[in-house]
């Protein structure tokens, strides 16, 4: 069953918050890396360079706390550091877990390819993943920082399984090092976790599988910790009204890309976590205008009531241009802020909140 | 006595480096990707990534050469998308895969393109030239035409009937255009993904028949992501002109492949997928032998023509050195039974 939302969201509220409406305002993780810091990745790889691995940690750490800052300034109530150290979802994780292996990339369409690993054996906990840079994030920013980690199910159908007789058990043992580095985070000072699961969307009808694996990255966490549940374009009639048995406290899903067509799903029976709504799209290069996303905002209310609602983008922003990236998240605050006031001054009904 | 031959129905991952260069050259998004009349530069990549194919094989000792399909960035969706009655529309999902490829609008009447046997052409003066190449012949490879009206849309025939016919024929077409092969592989996965409604069988194995009756050579209508529903099995068997039908024993429920075989008897031939196309983990020829005698066993038949041992689905799934670690226990296993 659901967490305890209203006993975690009040530690996100600014001191200074503006209105008594408060809409929680986060991010989904990823944002465009710096033209400088592709060329970094690149030039510590080329023998001929003099630029080694110290230089790009330092160039790591500018870039998060650059994109820490942007986000700040963007005026979000939590931040993330735009996930610049990593490479790509599964990846990135699957280096820093014992038991995978790459053999090089595959296709996934026409020439994008991603180097999809392999699990060869019992899959083990080495060193933290993201303890280091979520301590790096935290000390740089002024707001609460959420740390986003893939989940156990896209970890592990999104790798070919040499190893295990079926997937599923892979993917119960990864949710257990899920547990295990969500354990750590918290002992570091984390409150806000984001499970990210794209790879459910493909497959709906293995919801149960995710519900499981969710049981095992919450055992032993306490009620004052977010548990956040991100997944992606998918047709969520086939995962709804089950994603209210998830022992999470927020669901995190991207509406505005389908223009909302997927809203009423949502609402019968009444959802039981939190709703975190993406309202400006991760795929279009053009900065939506504050009244088009106050409308976007307005289809959440729909669902929850404005105490279970947080506004986020559809997806992680990194593919878009910079300036759009900022401008979108940006919008996005101001948007918020005015509809918290709106529904302060009882201008939106909140029984009927599309009204004008 | 029955004849092993070790085969693969194509669509290879392309080497490494030319995932770099053959980027560069096209780009990385939708409109950059192969409409057939690439410029020369491409050509010239693509010529060394099937020269790179044929040997892979040739190094293997496969007894069946195909030309690899590096071209086909649309995977078995590729004869139309390079046809110009065809726009392409969105990227959508190749089948159950995280993989994706763009939807094929069909807008005009299909004909004529020659654009695969070119690349057959190619492949087969590569043979041809190649040393230690003299027991090995040219397969040749396209989708079936059930799975290619399935990947495709059709905004031009208005009828799901004519629409199937109408890419039958093209298929044929394209078929009587090839250079000489020993063999022609029809890709079917749509046939366990999205088969025929009740009563449309006859419909999709007469289209089938169509492609299959514009060659001379041994067709090979290879079906994958799991096993055949029984009923569409029967048809199969009886109607689509195939000497072999190709059974994934992999994906599927291998209990109801040997059902259907036991049951309903068994094309003169068949083509069993018996090293697993969609992972890294690389079978043991023996392990693969067994698994043939212990199929062929089932079978009722007597005098049973031939058992072509394949990877279930198309190669391009895997990183390179485990695509070439899978022919090489193809043509293993297939000598292990010798």
């Amino acid at each position: 069953m659901v967490r305890n939302p209203s006993a975690n969201r009040d530690q996100f509220r600014p001191t200074d918050h503006p209105n008594d409406a408060f809409l929680l305002t986060t991010v989904v993780g990823s944002y465009p890396k710096p033209k400088w810091l592709n060329r970094a990745d690149e030039l510590v790889d080329d023998p001929d360079s003099k630029f080694d691995a110290a230089d790009l940690e330092e160039a790591h750490d500018d870039a998060c706390r650059l994109i820490t800052h942007e986000h700040e300034r963007a005026g979000l109530d939590t931040v993330v550091d735009g996930e610049m150290r990593r490479n790509e979802m599964v990846e990135f994780f699957a280096d820093r877990i014992d038991g995978y292996e790459f053999n090089g990339p595959v296709k996934v369409w026409g020439h994008n390819y991603f180097d999809k690993p392999s699990v060869v054996e019992e899959v083990e906990y080495d060193e933290p993943w993201l303890v280091d840079e979520f301590e790096f994030t935290s000390n740089v920013a002024e707001r609460p920082v959420k740390v986003p980690i893939t989940g156990p199910y896209t970890l592990g159908f999104w790798a070919f399984n040499e190893a295990y007789p079926s997937t599923e058990e892979l993917v119960y043992d990864l949710a257990d090092l899920v547990n295990e580095e969500v354990e750590k985070l918290v002992e570091a000072g984390a409150r806000y976790i984001q499970i990210d699961e794209p790879a459910l969307a493909t497959t709906p009808e293995d919801h149960a599988i995710v519900g499981e694996a969710l049981e095992r990255i919450v055992s032993g966490i306490d009620d004052d910790v977010r548990i956040g549940l991100h997944v992606c374009y998918g047709d969520y009639s086939r995962i709804y009204p089950e994603i209210n048995d998830y022992p999470i406290d927020e669901f995190d899903v991207e509406l505005c890309n389908g223009e909302y067509e997927q809203i009423p799903t949502f609402t019968d029976p009444e959802f039981e976590p939190d709703l975190a709504l993406g309202v400006v799209d991760a795929h279009t290069a053009e900065i939506e205008p504050v009244e088009e996303i106050k409308a976007n905002i307005r289809q959440g209310l729909r669902v929850v009531p404005p105490e279970k609602l947080t506004i986020s983008p559809d997806c992680g922003l990194k593919l878009l241009p910079r300036d759009i990236a900022y401008g979108k998240t940006e919008n996005m605050v101001t948007a918020v802020r005015e509809v918290e006031a709106e529904i302060d001054s009882g201008e939106i009904d909140l029984d009927n909140p599309l009204d004008d | 006595m029955t004849e092993r031959v070790a085969a693969t129905p194509g669509l290879y991952p392309l080497p490494d480096r030319a995932k770099g260069t053959l980027s560069d050259l096209k780009g990385h998004q939708k409109g950059d990707l192969l409409s057939g009349d690439e410029g020369e530069a491409i050509v010239t990549a693509y010529d060394e990534v099937r020269a790179e194919y044929v040997d892979d094989q040739l190094d293997a000792g496969l007894g069946l050469i195909s030309e690899g399909q590096g071209r086909w960035d649309d995977m078995i969706a590729h004869p139309l998308t390079v046809s110009d009655a065809v726009e392409t529309g969105g990227i959508v999902r190749y089948y159950d895969n995280n993989n994706f490829y763009r939807d094929p609008r069909v807008v005009d009447d299909l004909d004529f393109s020659g654009d695969v046997a070119a690349e057959l052409e190619t492949a087969g003066d590569l043979l041809a030239d190649a040393d230690g190449a003299a027991d090995a012949s040219l397969a040749a490879t396209l989708p079936g035409p059930y799975s290619l009206a399935d990947l495709a849309t059709d905004e031009h025939y208005g009828d799901e009937a004519e629409f199937q016919a109408a890419i039958a024929e093209f298929l044929a077409g394209e078929v009587e255009a090839f250079p000489a092969h020993e063999t022609l592989f029809l890709l079917e996965p749509s046939l366990v993904t999205n088969p025929p409604a009740e009563g449309n069988e006859g419909r999709a194995t007469e289209a089938i028949a169509t492609v299959a009756d514009a060659t001379d050579a041994d067709v090979v209508v290879q079906t994958f992501y799991g096993a055949l529903g029984e009923k569409l099995y029967a048809h199969l068997v009886d109607e689509a002109g195939a000497d072999a039908l190709g059974l994934d024993l992999v994906a599927g429920d291998r209990d109801d492949t040997v059902y259907n075989v036991q049951e309903f008897g068994s094309t003169d031939s068949l083509s069993l997928g018996l090293v697993d196309g969609q992972n890294t983990l690389v079978e043991e020829p023996e392990t693969v032998a067994e698994r043939v005698e212990w199929f062929e066993s089932q079978i009722p038949l007597e005098g049973f023509d031939r058992t072509y041992l394949t990877p279930n689905t198309e190669l391009f799934y895997l990183p390179t050195n485990k695509y070439r670690a899978k022919l090489n226990t193809l043509a293993a296993a297939a000598e292990v039974l010798d």
